[in-house]
C-alpha cells in the first residue's frame, strides 16, 4: 500500500511493472494513468500547476486508500500523484490495484480515481497562450463519484 | 490574539490574500467572524463568504463557527477537483 506525492516526472509503465512484481498472489492487476491533456475547451494547454495542502492532501488520499483496501479486499495498491508544474502530455496520476479476482481490482481503481478527481485536495491551474485559469470541478465528475456512496 | 492564515487555490490570487501572521481585532474570535472580517478588510468581495469555501484550523476541516486560539493556523480552501 503506497501513496507518493511527487514533484518530478515519473514513468507509469515502469511503475506498473514494479507494482505487478510486488503484488505476489494477485489474480488481477489493474492500473490507470492520467496525463495532462494538451488541449482543453479553452485551447492549447502548455502546462498545469497543482497546488497541494501540506497535510490534508496526503491525509485524504490515505483515507480513500484504506477504504478501497477494506471494501474490495485488495492485496496491494499504489497511488502516485504529481504536484507543482507539469508539462502537457506528462503523466499526472497513476493508480494500481491488485486483488484475487479482476472485478475487485477494476472497481477499486475506478473508486480511487473518482476520489482523486472530486475530493482529493488539489487545486489545478492551467496555463496556455491566452493566460492562466483555475480549473473548476465538473458536474460529471461528481456524478461519477456518487456511484460509490 | 495572533494567528496565521493561508489561502489556497484561486483565493491566493486576490490582491489582499497575504499568507502569514495576523493580529485579530477584538470581537473576531471564531472562524465565522474571521471569514467575514477578512472578506471585508482584504477585498475578497464575497469570495471568502461563499459556502463552498471550507476552513481548516490546525489541519482539520472545521464546519460552522469554531473558536480560535492563539497561534492557530487557519487555511481557506476553495472547492477542489476538476481537470
Amino acid at each position: 500500500m503506497t501513496i507518493r506525492l511527487v514533484d518530478l516526472s515519473f514513468d507509469p509503465g515502469a511503475e506498473l511493472s514494479a507494482f505487478s512484481t510486488r503484488a505476489v498472489g494477485a489474480g488481477g492487476v489493474v492500473s490507470f494513468s492520467g496525463h495532462v491533456r494538451p488541449q482543453s475547451t479553452d485551447g492549447t494547454v502548455q502546462s498545469l500547476m497543482l497546488q497541494i495542502h501540506p497535510v490534508l492532501t496526503l491525509a485524504g488520499m490515505q483515507t480513500a486508500e484504506r477504504e478501497a483496501i477494506a471494501r474490495w479486499s485488495l492485496i496491494d495498491s499504489e497511488i502516485i500523484h504529481r504536484h507543482g508544474d507539469i508539462g502537457a502530455s506528462e503523466a499526472i496520476v497513476f493508480v494500481a490495484t491488485a486483488s484475487a479476482h479482476r472485478r475487485a481490482a477494476f472497481e477499486a481503481a475506478d473508486f480511487l480515481m473518482d476520489y482523486l478527481k472530486t475530493k482529493a485536495v488539489f487545486w489545478k491551474k492551467e496555463a496556455g497562450p491566452g493566460g492562466e485559469r483555475w480549473i473548476e470541478p465538473r458536474e460529471d465528475d461528481y456524478a461519477d463519484a456518487e456511484r460509490w456512496i | 490574539m495572533r494567528i496565521a492564515v493561508e489561502y489556497f487555490g484561486k483565493l491566493g490570487d486576490f490582491a489582499g490574500a497575504e499568507d502569514g501572521a495576523l493580529d485579530l481585532p477584538v470581537g473576531v474570535s471564531d472562524t465565522a467572524a474571521l471569514r467575514a472580517w477578512l472578506d471585508e478588510v482584504r477585498g475578497f468581495n464575497g469570495a471568502l463568504l461563499h459556502c463552498s469555501v471550507q476552513i481548516a484550523v490546525g489541519d482539520e476541516i472545521r464546519r460552522g463557527p469554531f473558536a480560535l486560539s492563539e497561534g492557530d493556523i487557519v487555511a481557506f480552501l476553495p472547492p477542489v477537483g476538476g481537470g
